[in-house]
C-alpha cells in the first residue's frame, strides 16, 4: 500500500483589503499559487485564490466576494506568474484588477465578445 | 551591445503541435525575453454549464483535450462525487486507474515522438509513435474509443474491462516495455540527442517552485510532488514514488517522462493484480449536487484542478478547469531567457504544451 496523504483543505473568506497580506504570508510560508478562479454568483464576483504546499499537499483557498464594480489589487508584484490568471478573469468575467504587471488589455483570449462570463446588461 | 529586435514565433510553426504565439525579444541570436499570447482556440467549454446538466458536463469535460481526455472526465467526476459524498465501487477505482495510466503512457509516447521530431531524429519519432499505437489499440479495445473513451460517469464508470482484456493489456505492456528499453537508450545515451538536450533550457528548483510549475516539468527541476499521492481512484493501493530529477534541463524532462512511462507500466501491473472481482461499476447518485469542491488530479502534464460549485440545481454554477499547461506557461517564458533562437522550438516542446487544454 502506498502512503496516502490526506491534506487539510481550507476555504477562508477574506476581505479584498486583506488579499495582498494573505498572499504575502503564503508566499513566505513556501506555498505555490495553484490557481485563481472567478465566478459570477448572484450578481457578485466570487474570486478564489488557491495555494498549495508541495510537501504536505495542503490546499488553502482564499475567497473574496465583491461587488462587480469593486477594483481589486493585482498580486503580480508578489507572485509574477499570477498574470495569466488575472488577465483571464479580467477578460472573461470583467473583474477589475489594477496594476497587473503585464496587462494584455483584452488580448489574452482572441474572442469577439467582451467579458462573455461577466455581468449581463439589464 | 547588440540591438534588440522582436521576432514573432507562431502561432503556426512546424514544430508547434498547437497554436501558441510568442514575441521573442532577441539580441543577435540570444533570446532575452519571451511574451506569450494564447487564445487562438478558446472554445468557452466552461460556459457550457448553463446549457448542459451536471451529468452531461462529464462529456464536455472529456473534450477539453484529446490527449488527456479520460483524466479530464475523471477529474470532473471525482469533484462532483466529493460534493455528493459518494464512494465509488472499488472495481471502478481500479478501472479508472488503469485507463488513466494507459492515457499517461500514450501521452508521454506522443511527447517523446514530438521531441525526437523537434530535434530532427525522424526515425526515433516513428519508433515512439509506432509503440504508442499499441497503447491506443489497448484503449480502443477496452473502451471503444482510441482517445475519447466516454466511460466515466458520476459515481463510477460505465464499462468493465473483462479478465481476458486485462491479460491482453499485461502482455502488451510486456512488449511495449521491451521496445521502450531500446528507445530509452537512444534518448538517454545518444551523443547527438544529449548535445541538443543537456544543459539547455535550465530551470532551477527555486524558479520552478516560484513560477508554480506542475508535473514532469516541475519534477525535472526537483519539485517532489505528484497529485496521485492524494489517493484518488485506486492510487492508495499502488506503490509508487514521484520520479524526480534535479538538473532542470531538457534532458532531465526527457528522463522524467521516460521514467514515468516505466512507472505507469508498473502501476498497471499492480492495478491489474489487485483489481477486485465486483459487478458493481457505479454508485447511483440521487438528486442534484449542492456544494463546492476543488479536485486535483495528476494528468500526464501535471496537476490539473477542477473546481465545481453547485447549488442543488441540475446545472452547476461554475466549473473551472485549471490545466497544467496554463500553470507551466510562466516557467516556459523564464526558461527561454538566455537561450539560443535555434533551440526555441525544442524548448517549447519540453514542457509538453497542450494549448487546447490551456484555453478550454
Amino acid at each position: 500500500m502506498a502512503e496516502v496523504i490526506h491534506p487539510e483543505e481550507i476555504l477562508e473568506e477574506i476581505a479584498a483589503s486583506d488579499l495582498l497580506k494573505k498572499v504575502m504570508e503564503k508566499k513566505k510560508e513556501g506555498y505555490r499559487l495553484s490557481q485563481i478562479c472567478a465566478a459570477l454568483i448572484d450578481g457578485k464576483y466570487e474570486l478564489s485564490y488557491s495555494f498549495a504546499d508541495d510537501v504536505s499537499y495542503q490546499y488553502i483557498t482564499y475567497r473574496l466576494v465583491i461587488e462587480t464594480d469593486v477594483e481589486i489589487p493585482s498580486i503580480t508584484e508578489i507572485i509574477p506568474q499570477a498574470l495569466f490568471y488575472e488577465n483571464e478573469m479580467k477578460e472573461l468575467f470583467g473583474v477589475k484588477v489594477k496594476m497587473i504587471s503585464l496587462d494584455y488589455k483584452n488580448k489574452l483570449y482572441r474572442i469577439r465578445q467582451e467579458t462573455p462570463f461577466g455581468p449581463k446588461e439589464a | 551591445m547588440a540591438k534588440k529586435s522582436v521576432i514573432p514565433y507562431g502561432p503556426q510553426h512546424p514544430v508547434l503541435p498547437e497554436p501558441i504565439h510568442l514575441d521573442l525579444v532577441v539580441e543577435d541570436e540570444k533570446v532575452v525575453e519571451a511574451i506569450p499570447s494564447i487564445g487562438f482556440i478558446h472554445r468557452g467549454l466552461e460556459s457550457l454549464v448553463d446549457k448542459r446538466d451536471f451529468n452531461q458536463m462529464t462529456y464536455v469535460a472529456e473534450r477539453t483535450c484529446g490527449i488527456c481526455s479520460f483524466q479530464h472526465g475523471m477529474g470532473y467526476c471525482e469533484a462532483v462525487e466529493h460534493i455528493f459524498g459518494v464512494e465509488i465501487p472499488e472495481r471502478a477505482k481500479f478501472l479508472r486507474t488503469i485507463w488513466a495510466e494507459l492515457g499517461r503512457m500514450h501521452s508521454h509516447l506522443l511527447w517523446l515522438g514530438l521531441l525526437a521530431d523537434g530535434f530532427g531524429f525522424e526515425n526515433l519519432f516513428y519508433q515512439c509513435w509506432r509503440i504508442r499505437e499499441k497503447i491506443l489499440d489497448m484503449q480502443e479495445m477496452t473502451s471503444g474509443g482510441r482517445l475519447i473513451f466516454s466511460v466515466n460517469t458520476i459515481g463510477g464508470v460505465l464499462k468493465d474491462i473483462p479478465a481476458d482484456m486485462l491479460r491482453t493489456i499485461l502482455s502488451t505492456i510486456d512488449e511495449v516495455e521491451a521496445e521502450l528499453k531500446t528507445v530509452q537508450k537512444t534518448f538517454l545515451n545518444d551523443y547527438t540527442v544529449q548535445t541538443r538536450l543537456k544543459g539547455v533550457g535550465v530551470l532551477t528548483q527555486d524558479q520552478a517552485h516560484d513560477l508554480g510549475c506542475a508535473g514532469p516539468f516541475g519534477r525535472a527541476s526537483g519539485i517532489n510532488t505528484d497529485m496521485r499521492k492524494l489517493g484518488y481512484a485506486a492510487y492508495p493501493y499502488i506503490d509508487f514514488e514521484p520520479i524526480i530529477s534535479s538538473d532542470g534541463d531538457s534532458y532531465a524532462r526527457c528522463e522524467c517522462r521516460i521514467g514515468e512511462l516505466f512507472q505507469s507500466m508498473d502501476i498497471l501491473r499492480q492495478a491489474i493484480a489487485k483489481i477486485p472481482n465486483e459487478t458493481d461499476l457505479a454508485t447511483p447518485v440521487k438528486g442534484n449536487p449542492n456544494g463546492e469542491y476543488f479536485m486535483r488530479v495528476e494528468q500526464p502534464r501535471g496537476e490539473a484542478v477542477y473546481y465545481v460549485k453547485a447549488n442543488g440545481k441540475p446545472y452547476v454554477e461554475r466549473l473551472r478547469i485549471r490545466t497544467p499547461t496554463f500553470a507551466n506557461l510562466p516557467g516556459l517564458c523564464e526558461m527561454l531567457k538566455n537561450t539560443e533562437l535555434a533551440d526555441i522550438g525544442l524548448l517549447i516542446l519540453t514542457i509538453d504544451p497542450c494549448i487546447s487544454c490551456t484555453e478550454r
